[in-house]
């Protein structure tokens, strides 16, 4: 076989827009599911017990459902208990976050319990309070252990993001199926849509590891 | 009027009797010396000072004003009553200077300048002024102890709390931690020291507490417990403190 990527420059546009749709969701899913998992995360991490079971709940019900599901379930069923219909990006948003949350919090509950406990004597002895001392002496420390795995969490929802196109979601994937059954071109599409994920993904990472090795001074 | 007075300080650890009430008054400008067997009760009773323990009953009165259970009196009391670890418990993160500053700034709101002047004068005083800029991992022991002590002054503490602070150095480091703690004696700070250098402690203390099984069971001045104690429990620790000695 013969192929031919022509076909595929040729709807450069429609990949821009999946492109654009895909950094959107991106974005929106690294904010809000790792930030909201810090949140659960330290609820999971409290004494409280108001605080550890609701997180706990929230942590044991994403991570042991499937995302696509979660989203469908948002874009299809929400409405209709809701008196609101939910937009494509919403319902995937909502998924990928969810699930990005409960995973997370995980990496961040294991991340702060992995400090010595003479770290919190420390910022104790000087009299700060328990929310000081966790902003500045136990998080900025474990959120370097942390970073591998955040890592990875990052790079899961950017990948993740391609199950927004079940709801038809305008994003790489969803405008690869689209260009490859209108050009019958599926190898040279797909490759491409493969090929933009690696070209964005690929410097993501190598930031990471620079923010790594800057968190890691002192050491 | 004391300093420091401690009424009937109880602690329980998994239904272990750790403090078994314990009265203890603290002069201004009084320096003891803790002493025990491990076990004894000494690391959990200066914990209980500043509360980073607990305690399960009994008062312990700051200045005349008995200290409540509120986290907000609590984190004001630690910051009246400085602490030394074992273990340094500098933060890695951060130079020599930043751990100085650190209660400056974020407990005390302070500006960076004026915190980085007074974080100056706090490593100049423990003999570390070239080394503001660099991080623990890069500190000998004894180096780590000074930054900690000089990290403890920064906050104009009334009192000093030094729990073991020469156990986890090398022999060689214990000398130079031990000459801040005595310049801070010379000038008079108040100031509790568990610890095993019972040279040090006769030396610098104006009063030695021997614990055991969680209550006082003998005190005096050094001269009294070190060298003529009058209890038989005192007498065999401090002999098997000394048996290698020369």
């Amino acid at each position: 076989m013969k192929w031919d990527f022509a076909s595929v420059f040729d709807n450069t546009d429609a990949l821009l827009a999946g492109a654009a749709g895909t950094l959107r969701i991106f974005a929106i899913c690294l904010v809000c599911g790792l930030s909201l998992g810090l949140v659960i995360g330290l609820g999971r991490y409290a004494h409280n017990k108001w605080l550890y079971w609701p997180a706990t709940a929230f942590v044991e019900f994403f991570r042991n459902t499937p995302v696509l599901v979660q989203i469908l379930w948002f874009y299809f069923a929400l409405p209709i208990l809701l008196p609101f219909t939910i937009s494509p990006l919403a319902a995937a948003a909502l998924g990928i976050s969810l699930n990005s949350a409960a995973f997370s919090a995980e990496i961040y509950r294991g991340g702060i319990q992995s400090i010595d406990r003479g770290q919190w004597d420390g910022a104790r002895a000087i009299g700060m309070g328990w929310g000081q001392a966790m902003r500045r002496i136990v998080l900025p420390q474990a959120i370097r252990r942390m970073l591998p795995a955040l890592t990875n969490r990052a790079i899961e929802i950017f990948k993740m993001s391609t199950l927004a196109s079940a709801v038809a979601y305008v994003e790489l994937l969803q405008q690869g199926k689209l260009i490859a059954s209108l050009n019958f071109n599926p190898i040279e599409a797909y490759t491409a849509v493969a090929v933009i994920f690696f070209v964005f993904l690929w410097p993501l990472v190598q930031f990471t590891y620079m923010l790594e090795r800057r968190l890691g001074r002192g050491e | 009027m004391s300093l420091l007075t401690v009424r009937g300080l109880t602690k329980r650890f998994a239904g272990n009797d750790v403090l078994r009430g314990i009265d203890l008054d603290v002069a201004q400008g009084e320096r003891i010396a803790i002493l025990g067997a491990s076990g004894s009760g000494k690391s959990t009773l200066l914990r209980c000072l500043n509360f980073m323990e607990m305690p399960d009953a009994g008062t312990v009165t700051l200045d005349g004003k008995t200290v409540g259970r509120r986290e907000s009196e609590l984190t004001l009391v630690r910051q009246r009553v400085g602490m030394v670890f074992q273990q340094f418990n500098l933060f890695p993160h951060m130079t020599a200077i930043g751990n100085v500053m650190e209660g400056l700034c974020t407990v005390r709101g302070q500006s960076k300048a004026t915190a980085r002047a007074r974080a100056e004068k706090e490593l100049a005083r423990v003999g570390l002024a070239d080394k503001a800029g660099t991080y623990p991992a890069h500190l000998s022991g004894g180096q780590k102890q000074r930054v900690a002590i000089a990290r403890a002054l920064a906050m104009d503490p009334e009192m000093l709390l030094f729990d073991e602070p020469t156990s986890a150095l090398d022999p060689e480091l214990v000398g130079e931690v031990l000459g801040v703690i005595r310049s801070l004696a010379e000038e008079g700070r108040t100031m509790l020291l568990v610890t095993h250098e019972l040279g040090f402690a006769y030396h610098v203390a104006t009063r030695v507490i021997f614990l055991a099984d969680g209550t006082i069971h003998e005190q005096g001045t050094p001269d009294e417990i070190l060298k003529n104690p009058r209890k038989e429990r005192t007498r065999v620790f401090l002999a098997s403190h000394r048996q290698f000695s020369l």
